[in-house]
């Protein structure tokens, strides 16, 4: 590799003019400001109160699912607890915080920006998502949605006006908020990095975001179209999906998931970025084949794009539909195996600091690979005819979404928490955290796969007796996960007003982000961002200075 | 005492293998195989198994090996080696994986060609020509009863592919029962007697054909003894064609979420040895003889549509437990 520090191209932005932004106070973070870090930080603590939510939910379904019978709560009840559970978690949790949180965070730190593309538009687009959540959560009070996330027609036709039209309105309105970040994040990382710093240049996570934001600005237009289209037959009356009248209910399953597919690549690639960028700086190694996990983010954002009906197998489609969809859906494995595999390598031979952040990370890969060879299971039609809408799915894709996502996320506020706060975090809290949610993850998902392929549909609020001790292992894997969600958050809380101050690069990283204060000015950087242009240069090599050693002065100054 | 490396790897190699080769054959995930079509799931099943389970401990044996071995010596604050990647390296982990799909894409195609998954389902034309009559009376009863008759054309212009006949399969299924799902039950058609119930009878080792529709949400039937699923979806038909190889008794269960009671919308199979078969066909004839007769005859028949389906609603009132008349009740009333 070249050198790494290099000195500062002239023509590089001069810093604006002090006095620009007002000093940020925990007063800053409820109004309608512009800053990237704010919003980020906004975004971030959101979309946690919305994982509480949606856990408290989760818990409420287990608990009902504790026993074969009906006793906790009602059917009708029931069907609400999962419906808005799923539609939280993925819609209000997962997707903001991997895209809105990190991205706006990171992305302009990471590539020498003073701040997002579109600074107003930013803020707009987080203003969407308190709304559209107060509405969703809020339909309780009346009445929730019903029809699971995935809301089919014609039952969302029938199960509740009310609810569905609650769901249908907050879906839109985060779906134009992600479409607002996304061509925020898009615009940012191709036109406002810093001269000098080619693409092939930045970290991985900015590849990844670019993959993602690619795959909300193709897709999300499509839900919106679909959910239009569901609430006119649900208020006007018309019969686009409803066969009562002549329509195609199967139309509406394309388009849905025309976008939820993609969704999952959404929520997941921002959370692979940040695994390539947090595994190199614990583990005191350059990433593994920087290229081929930046190529595989985009083969994954285009594949992702033409697997859809791989949800479909048993939906009536053409037999020959179902066999392109489900090669194309096997080939997704490839660049998804290369990234884990190269994760692998990352850390192999490495010197491991097995704190909290490297933890999660680790704890990431192994569960994900999970998910990802019970994703490749169920991609081949015959096996998934007999386990799609089982419990086994709903383990694949907790072994993705929590294994993968959530992990993730953990990962990435263990890492960057002193960064954005300035202080740092308890480890042995983080360590207790850490063991909590393993067992109770692996406990409470483990088993569904085998009530999946033994014969346990999903979304049931009562079911055969032989599968009531599974479940209660399941429950209590769930208690456990809910339990373990509290000394995170008394960490994070704690911390943030008591914790120990951080330095402005705790964890000797190389990439841009830690190369100015924790937590940075506002105007991120005082004089120009430095230009580093492989941001995985760790490594002893002979002559060099040891990274350890290294200051992130040390790295800034090196100007002639 | 020091075993060398490569030792050491060629061992866990060996073991991860054997290990995922007997775990793949001898897990006892699925429940029994009952119909014609599992065994071909289930060793496609065990196949990939065994391949998740070594890649499975290929990874996790490398992650936690990393852990112990690789973790930061105490004061040691000195970086790794600087291996920025290893091109023969990257290409093998891209083209195993790559093998691997593609050869499990294969089997996958293979298995589902054998169960009938490509079959292009044009068997109406190959109907003998009274079975075809009783099953579009039983439709237009269905029409009639159930607000839905798409499925009486004989063209089939709403029929969509589910699993249809084995490769080279091309005369008619043996014994052919139309399934018709609705909040919360179903209902199962027998136009060869006429007869409606609210479990399903089959023979063993014979072709059986399900025609299976829905009255007013998605619903999907699923036996996972017979590895077999197929949503309902109203106004369409779609098809299960199979044979069942165990005689006993299986539970239907309903796997796409239909309303609050979609847990409780299960009901069994009966596969039945012939013997108990013939019998079954023959209560059901002694109690549904005028049914028979009716729908011998010709629709143009002068029977007003009332005495039409008068011995129907006999029948159907007859076979549905009390418990399924309360919970479709329950569930109209929740709609
Ligand atoms: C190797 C990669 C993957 C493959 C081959 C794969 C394949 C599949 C297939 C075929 C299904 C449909 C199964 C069915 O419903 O019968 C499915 C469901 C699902 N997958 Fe994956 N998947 C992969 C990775 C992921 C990732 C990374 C995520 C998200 C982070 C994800 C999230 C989901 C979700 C949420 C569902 C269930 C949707 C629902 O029905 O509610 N999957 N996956
Ligand atoms: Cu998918
Ligand atoms: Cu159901």
């Amino acid at each position: 590799m070249t050198q790494t520090v290099q000195e500062n191209l002239p023509g590089s932005s001069p810093p604006p003019a002090h006095g620009h932004h007002k000093p940020t106070t925990w007063k800053t973070y409820f109004t309608f400001c512009e800053d990237h870090k704010v919003i980020g930080i906004q975004y971030l603590v959101t979309s946690f109160i919305f994982y509480l939510i949606g856990g408290a939910l989760a818990v409420g379904v287990r608990a009902e699912l504790a026993t074969p019978q009906v006793d906790v709560v009602s059917r009708e009840l029931y069907n609400q607890l999962f419906t808005v559970h799923a539609t939280v978690m993925i819609f209000l949790w997962i997707v903001p915080a991997g895209t809105g949180a990190f991205g706006n965070y990171l992305l302009p730190l990471m590539i020498g920006a003073r701040d997002m593309a579109f600074p107003k538009l930013n803020a707009v687009a987080f203003w969407m998502i308190p709304p559209a959540g107060i509405l969703l959560i809020g339909s309780f009070l009346v009445e929730a949605p019903a029809s699971g996330w995935t809301s089919y027609p014609p039952l969302s036709l029938v199960s509740g006006q009310f609810g569905e039209m609650c769901w249908i309105l907050s879906l839109l309105i985060l779906g134009t908020s992600s479409i607002l970040g996304a061509i925020n994040f898009s615009t940012t990382i191709l036109k406002m990095r810093r001269p000098g710093l080619q693409l092939t240049q930045m970290p991985l996570f900015c590849w990844a975001m670019l993959a993602a934001s690619a795959l909300m600005l193709i897709s999300t237009p499509v839900l919106a179209g679909a959910m239009i289209l569901l609430s006119f037959d649900l208020i006007v009356g018309t019969n686009f999906f409803n066969p009562a009248g002549g329509g195609e209910p199967v139309v509406y399953q394309h388009m849905f998931w025309f976008y939820s597919h993609p969704a999952v690549y959404i929520m997941i690639l921002p959370v692979f970025g940040m695994i390539s960028d947090i595994l190199p700086v614990h583990a005191r190694k350059p990433i593994f084949g920087y290229k081929a996990i930046a190529y595989s983010s985009l083969a994954i954002s285009f594949l992702g794009l033409i697997v859809w009906a791989h949800h479909m197998f048993t939906s009536g489609t053409p037999p020959w539909l179902r066999m392109f969809f489900m090669v194309a859906t096997m080939i997704i494995a490839v660049p998804t195996g290369i990234k884990v595999f190269s994760w692998v390598a990352t850390i192999w031979g490495g010197k491991l600091r097995l704190n909290s952040a490297m933890l999660f990370s680790m704890g990431f890969v192994s569960m994900f690979v999970v998910g990802g060879l019970s994703g490749v299971m169920v991609a081949s039609v015959p096996f998934d005819i007999h386990v799609h809408d089982t419990y086994f799915i709903v383990a694949h894709l907790h072994y993705v979404l929590f294994g993968g996502s959530v992990f993730g996320l953990y990962a990435g506020i263990y890492h960057w928490y002193p960064k954005m706060t300035g202080r740092m975090m308890s480890e042995l809290w983080g360590k207790i955290h850490f063991v909590l949610t393993f067992i109770g993850f692996n406990l409470c998902f483990m088993p569904m796969h085998w009530l999946g392929l033994q014969g346990m549909p999903r979304r049931v609020a009562e079911y055969d007796p032989q599968f009531a001790t599974v479940n209660l292992i399941c429950s209590i894997g769930s208690f456990i996960l809910a339990i373990s969600t509290i000394p995170f958050v008394v960490n994070a809380v704690w911390c943030w007003v008591k914790g120990e101050k951080a330095p402005s690069n705790p964890w000797n990283a190389i990439s841009l982000e830690w190369q100015t204060e924790s937590p940075p000015i506002p105007t991120n950087w005082e004089g120009d961002p430095p230009l580093i242009t492989d941001p995985y240069a760790y490594g002893l090599k002979p002559g060099r200075k040891a990274i350890g050693a290294i200051r992130g002065s040390d790295l800034w100054a090196a100007k002639p | 005492m020091n075993i060398p490396t490569t030792i050491l790897t060629l061992l866990a190699g060996i073991t991860i293998t054997l290990l995922s080769l007997w775990l793949g054959q001898n897990n006892n995930l699925l429940p029994i195989a009952a119909s014609d079509n599992a065994a071909g799931v289930d060793s496609l099943f065990n196949a990939m198994l065994a391949i998740s389970v070594g890649l499975f401990f290929l990874v996790q044996g490398l992650i936690v090996i990393a852990a112990i071995k690789f973790r930061q010596q105490p004061g040691d604050e000195s970086d790794g080696p600087p291996i920025h990647g290893n091109i023969p390296l990257e290409i093998l982990w891209t083209a195993i994986p790559a093998v691997l799909v593609l050869g499990i894409s294969v089997y996958s195609f293979e298995i589902y060609n054998q169960m009938g998954g490509l079959d292009p389902m044009d068997h109406s034309a190959h109907m003998k020509p009274a079975a075809v009559q009783v099953a579009m009376q039983t439709d237009a009863m269905a029409g009639g009863l159930l607000a839905d008759g798409t499925s009486a054309d004989p063209n089939r212009p709403n029929f969509a592919a589910g699993v249809g006949a084995k490769p080279g399969q091309m005369d008619p299924a043996d014994v052919t029962v139309n399934v018709m799902g609705l909040q919360y039950a179903w209902i199962f058609t027998y136009p060869e007697t006429g007869s409606v119930s609210g479990e399903l009878h089959i023979p063993v080792g014979q072709d059986v054909e399900l025609d299976i529709t829905a009255q007013d949400v998605l619903h999907a039937f699923w036996v996972p003894q017979f590895r077999l699923k197929q949503d309902a979806i109203p106004g369409k038909t779609t098809q299960l064609r199979f044979v069942a190889t165990q005689p006993g008794t299986y539970p239907i269960v309903c796997a796409e979420l239909c309303g609050s009671y979609h847990g409780g919308m299960r009901t069994q199979v009966f596969v039945h040895t012939p013997e108990e078969y013939e019998q079954w066909k023959q209560t059901q004839i002694a109690s549904g003889i005028e049914t028979e007769a009716i729908a011998m005859a010709p629709p143009s028949d002068s029977q007003s549509d009332g005495e039409f389906l008068e011995p129907f609603a006999e029948a159907m009132a007859m076979d549905m437990s009390p418990e399924m008349m309360h919970q479709m009740h329950a569930g109209s009333s929740h709609s």
